[in-house]
């Protein structure tokens, strides 16, 4: 393998961070805004809500994947490989990561939200001084956990063509037919960026995990 | 649209057979990887500490590849060593080895935190090497293992679309022949996400009831 080839697994890695990245950007807020549309049990959303988060969580990345790029053309949205990309793993993660919200909401202190309510707080500004600043800490590792799922889950974008890790890997083996030492190569390059991420876990837990809960 | 179901309807055979392999490849994956994960949890447990860090580096180190680029180096990999085999088998050795480091890592967690008092009495009513975990620690720790194996499982089955990846004849590699031949990309992939819902669903249903026993026999 040459010093070129490593190159383009870096342009690789570079692209798997942006996409992923990218993801988690769109996934969490998009998370947090379906953890709250079952959480205040709003009419009719709320159910269609929960089929959904139910549903992703049972959908391997490459099926929906394959789904966007190939089915959304059909309804006559132009669609590239990369926004394919993306929304494939932002779908993915809002599902698990609404779970990580939820899971806070439900385990939220109710002599708080009662308390806020006898000051006569409206509810915008009960989710936004009383609920938010506690619930981001609590959900903060789970929320750091997922987002290392999704790199692991990332490849399934390979599928359509996006040059990732994996596929600038499988490409540098198809070139040089000596598949395994660009294989063993992007291989590092994962286990590099989720130890990354292991460690930012870590750090956050120490540094934010305990004050939410105690609050 | 409704044009593209009946297309999909036609060719039903070709998505039950996709199906009946990826349920064979879940379970028979599921099955081997807790197999041999109970070695590896033994490993981990084992009063050797350098066999049980040694163990640790290599389930930590797997649980950080993405399992994709297991399949490829598997599928790839092997072969240079002289060891060659179809895709079909090929994936199912990927699977295994990805999940029997997930596995002894499950274990491991429970094993840990079995209560001392019954391994204990154990060993004080004559229980030692093989029926001492063949009788008091596997069982308990099955038991309580088992939502947790559930949700590997799941896990499991949808890694299995990955191997439509090294043409593994499974339930998305059937979806994405019917959409290439007919251009029904809707209808097929559609089937097929409803098809994994309906999988897990089992699954989960199956964890619930292995749950109840649990709660029984405590």
């Amino acid at each position: 393998m040459t010093w070129n080839a490593f190159l383009s697994l870096l342009d690789g890695a570079g692209l798997t961070l942006l996409i992923s990245g990218a993801g988690i950007l769109i996934g969490v807020p998009l998370g947090f805004a379906l953890a709250l549309i079952r959480w205040a049990r709003v009419p009719v959303l709320a159910p269609i809500a929960a089929v959904y988060v139910s549903l992703l969580r049972s959908t391997p990345a490459v099926t929906l994947c394959l789904l966007i790029f190939f089915a959304v053309p059909t309804l006559g949205i132009e669609i590239g490989a990369w926004t394919a990309g993306i929304l494939t793993l932002a779908l993915v993660t809002a599902a698990f990561n609404s779970e990580i919200w939820r899971a806070g909401l439900l385990n939220f202190p109710a002599d708080q939200l009662e308390a806020a309510r006898a000051f006569g707080m409206p509810a915008g500004l009960r989710l936004r001084r009383i609920i938010f600043p506690q619930l981001w800490r609590v959900s903060l590792p789970g929320l750091v956990n997922e987002a290392t799922l999704l790199i692991k889950a990332s490849p399934a974008i390979a599928v359509i063509g996006v040059a990732e890790i994996t596929r600038a890997a499988t490409r540098i083996g198809a070139q040089t037919y000596e598949p395994l030492p660009p294989m063993l190569a992007a291989t590092g390059l994962y286990v590099a960026i989720i130890l990354v991420l292991v460690g930012l876990q870590r750090f956050v837990e120490k540094r934010y995990g305990r004050i939410g809960a105690q609050a | 649209m409704s044009h593209g179901f009946e297309i999909v309807w036609e060719h039903s055979d070709r998505l039950v057979a996709g199906l009946v392999n990826t349920v064979v490849l879940s379970l028979l994956g599921a099955v081997l990887a807790l197999m041999f994960g109970c070695v590896v949890a033994m490993m981990l447990m084992a009063s050797n500490r350098v066999l049980a860090l040694a163990t640790q580096g290599v389930v930590d180190l797997m649980r950080c590849v993405p399992f994709l680029m297991l399949v490829y180096l598997v599928y790839y990999g092997l072969p240079q060593f002289g060891i060659d085999f179809d895709n079909w088998t090929a994936g199912l050795a990927a699977l295994v080895l990805y999940n029997t480091a997930y596995m002894a890592e499950i274990l491991r967690g429970i094993w840990k935190n079995l209560p001392r008092e019954t391994i204990e009495a154990a060993t004080a009513f004559g229980f030692q090497g093989r029926r001492l975990y063949t009788r008091i620690i596997f069982p308990q720790v099955f038991l309580a293992a088992g939502p947790m194996v559930g949700n590997q499982l799941i896990q499991i089955i949808k890694d299995t679309a990955f191997l439509t990846i090294i043409a593994v004849p499974e339930l998305t590699q059937a979806a994405s022949g019917i959409q290439a031949q007919y251009f029904v990309p809707f209808a097929a992939f559609i089937v097929a996400i409803f098809i994994y819902w309906a999988l897990c669903a089992l699954v989960e249903a199956g964890t619930f009831a292995v749950e109840r026993l649990a709660e029984v026999r405590r």
